[in-house]
């Protein structure tokens, strides 16, 4: 990022490409991100402002279902985001600490959720949970639901999300380095204390981004649920399956009123995201200018 | 940089990785040994017709072929808008940069939802494109947009750090040989930055794969023309179709796990050689 008053005055570097290549290729970007990226998030809004901020009104709060999914969702993402934030803490624990065999396949393993398809995900808890499933009869004798229920909509976004707190937290603690907690200790500090006194603090705005992250994706989850809700009306449909709903009703403005929901949610995720970019970088030159001065005295 | 001394130091190794463990089996090991077990109850015959059936067949080419498609435009579109972000300076850079990473925030349904929405014959783009005979919705080509979308921010985040981390005297080098602009990327730039590049096309092509939610509003989910995989899946298991259905989630779960391996060896392979 070169300073515009120096460049004048220092010689072109070899890096730097012609005026008009590189206007060109900055225009060619931006049309590219307003084609894919921007016009369909403006879409998302217009869409749902089309007849008026009354009517967007109605659609999110007058409507018995969607209102239902709107606290559907409100009650499964937390319940998943907190249950792998428990295992994202574990995880980044064991495998920034620790040297162990099978650490690398371990780290491999965690991964493995993402790759798995969304609706083979939900098919499997089917398959184990359902009717016909390897524990439907003794789900039945015992008269409990977990498919086309609560607990089968966390247990699927928690296995969609699983990988995403574990996956910010490790490498960011292995950046850190164990320094400070191994000095912790021998001054006598016992586990749960470095932990509280030593690592959260370190970490806290990595694990936050974590948790937004997971949190956004937990929300806005969409293939694993809809195989295992059944999708049911004002029972078991969250907001992504909620606007699926209304899209195949054919009521637009009511489907792209819970989607603007959504979107504001994903514009929320990128704002913290951005902030704490912001800040790490602030933190990093303040961390630097100290040095530099403490060097010089 | 972590010692193994710590072991004998810092507490919780037993606890953590214990817990780790025990949570990975339950909520992932539990269900995919489940799906194996049931697809292995099908006799070879059964697993067979379902599997190779026509419908099906077609569902996996197009799955494959369309994410095939949607990461190499992502590679191209990447690489452009990687180099833009590395190598320029703009009004409103920032917000730019971080309106990249959209597609990992924003729920899959939703961007289904208004990209099917634009490309209709009345929307944004449909009111433009539909006259000139390019549909959008309810086409193979609106599946190949909605993963563009949904893959965007992978080969983006996987070249910057690479191309920040150019050495700058190589294309000095090259420019003091009488390369000119056009000459050094292809034959200075381009090479190093190639493996980088080839992981960010698996990552984006790995994700398309098993990409449902955005799909199924777009595609119009026709049999032998425009549905994928993962809706063929669903299609099965709501005529209680149960044993096809699983059968045919196999063959995804490989297809990705393929790919999964493959990208483990490039990176590998890429490593040696920049190592």
């Amino acid at each position: 990022m070169a300073d515009t008053s120096q460049a004048k005055l220092i010689p072109p570097r070899a890096q730097d490409d012609p005026a008009t290549v590189r206007v060109g290729l900055i225009l060619l970007a931006v049309a590219i991100m307003a084609f894919f990226v921007v016009v369909p998030l403006v879409n998302v809004f217009v869409q749902a402002f089309a007849s008026g901020a009354h009517t967007y009104w109605n659609n999110l709060v007058h409507d018995a279902d969607t209102v239902h999914s709107i606290k559907l969702t409100l009650m499964v993402a937390p319940v998943a985001v907190g249950l792998n934030l428990v295992f994202g803490i574990a995880a980044a624990w064991a495998i920034a600490r620790f040297r162990f065999p099978g650490r690398t396949l371990l780290t491999a393993l965690i991964d493995l959720p993402f790759s798995v398809s969304p609706v083979v995900v939900g098919l499997f808890l089917l398959l184990l949970f359902g009717l016909q499933g390897t524990f439907g009869p003794w789900l039945r004798a015992h008269d409990l639901k977990i498919v086309f229920a609560y607990p089968g909509l966390v247990i699927a976004t928690a296995f969609v999300t699983f990988p995403v707190v574990a996956r910010e937290l490790t490498p960011l603690m292995e950046a850190l380095g164990a320094e400070e907690e191994v000095a912790a200790v021998s001054l006598g500090a016992r586990g749960w204390q470095v932990f509280r006194m030593i690592t959260l603090p370190n970490v806290k705005w990595g694990l936050l981004y974590g948790v937004i992250l997971c949190n956004a994706r937990a929300m806005g989850e969409f293939g694993a649920v809809y195989v295992v809700s059944g999708h049911i009306a004002g029972k078991t449909d969250t907001m992504p399956l909620r606007v699926e709903k209304l899209f195949q009703e054919y009521n637009l403005p009511g489907a792209f009123a819970v989607a603007s929901v959504l979107a504001m949610l994903a514009l929320v995720t990128l704002f913290v995201k951005t902030a704490l970019e912001w800040k790490t970088r602030r933190d990093l030159a303040e961390a630097h200018r100290l040095q530099t001065e403490g060097a010089e005295s | 940089m972590t010692l193994d001394v710590n072991r004998r130091v810092l507490p919780g190794f037993t606890l953590s990785l214990g817990y780790t463990l025990l949570y990975m089996s339950l909520l992932v090991g539990i269900p995919l040994a489940a799906g194996f077990l049931k697809a292995s109850q099908l006799s070879l015959g059964q697993f067979w017709a379902a599997v190779s059936s026509d419908r099906a067949v077609a569902a996996y080419l197009l799955t494959v072929g369309a994410s095939f498609v949607s990461a190499f435009i992502n590679a191209l579109l990447g690489l452009l808008v990687a180099w833009v972000l590395t190598r320029y300076d703009f009004p409103l850079k920032r917000l730019f940069d971080s309106l990249v990473d959209l597609p990992f925030a924003l729920p899959t349904a939703v961007a289904g939802l208004v990209y099917s929405d634009l490309f209709a014959p009345k929307g944004w783009y449909g009111r433009f494109l539909v006259p000139l005979g390019i549909q959008g919705a309810y086409s193979r080509l609106g599946i190949v947009l909605v993963l563009v979308f949904i893959g965007f921010p992978f080969v983006v985040r996987t070249l910057e750090p690479v191309l920040q981390g150019l050495d700058a005297d190589a294309e000095e080098a090259a420019a003091c040989l009488g390369a000119n602009r056009l000459q050094t990327f292809v034959r200075v730039v381009l090479p190093s930055i190639f493996p980088a590049l080839i992981t960010g096309f698996a990552l984006a092509f790995a994700r398309s794969l098993g990409e449902y939610g955005s799909v199924v509003f777009i595609s119009g989910n026709m049999p032998f023309k425009t549905e994928i995989a993962p809706v063929l899946v669903v299609a099965r298991l709501e005529e209680f179709a149960y044993p096809e259905a699983t059968a045919i989630a196999v063959v995804i779960l490989a297809i990705s796990f393929v790919t999964l391996f493959a990208i483990n060896l490039l990176e590998r392979w890429s490593m040696r050689h920049h190592g």
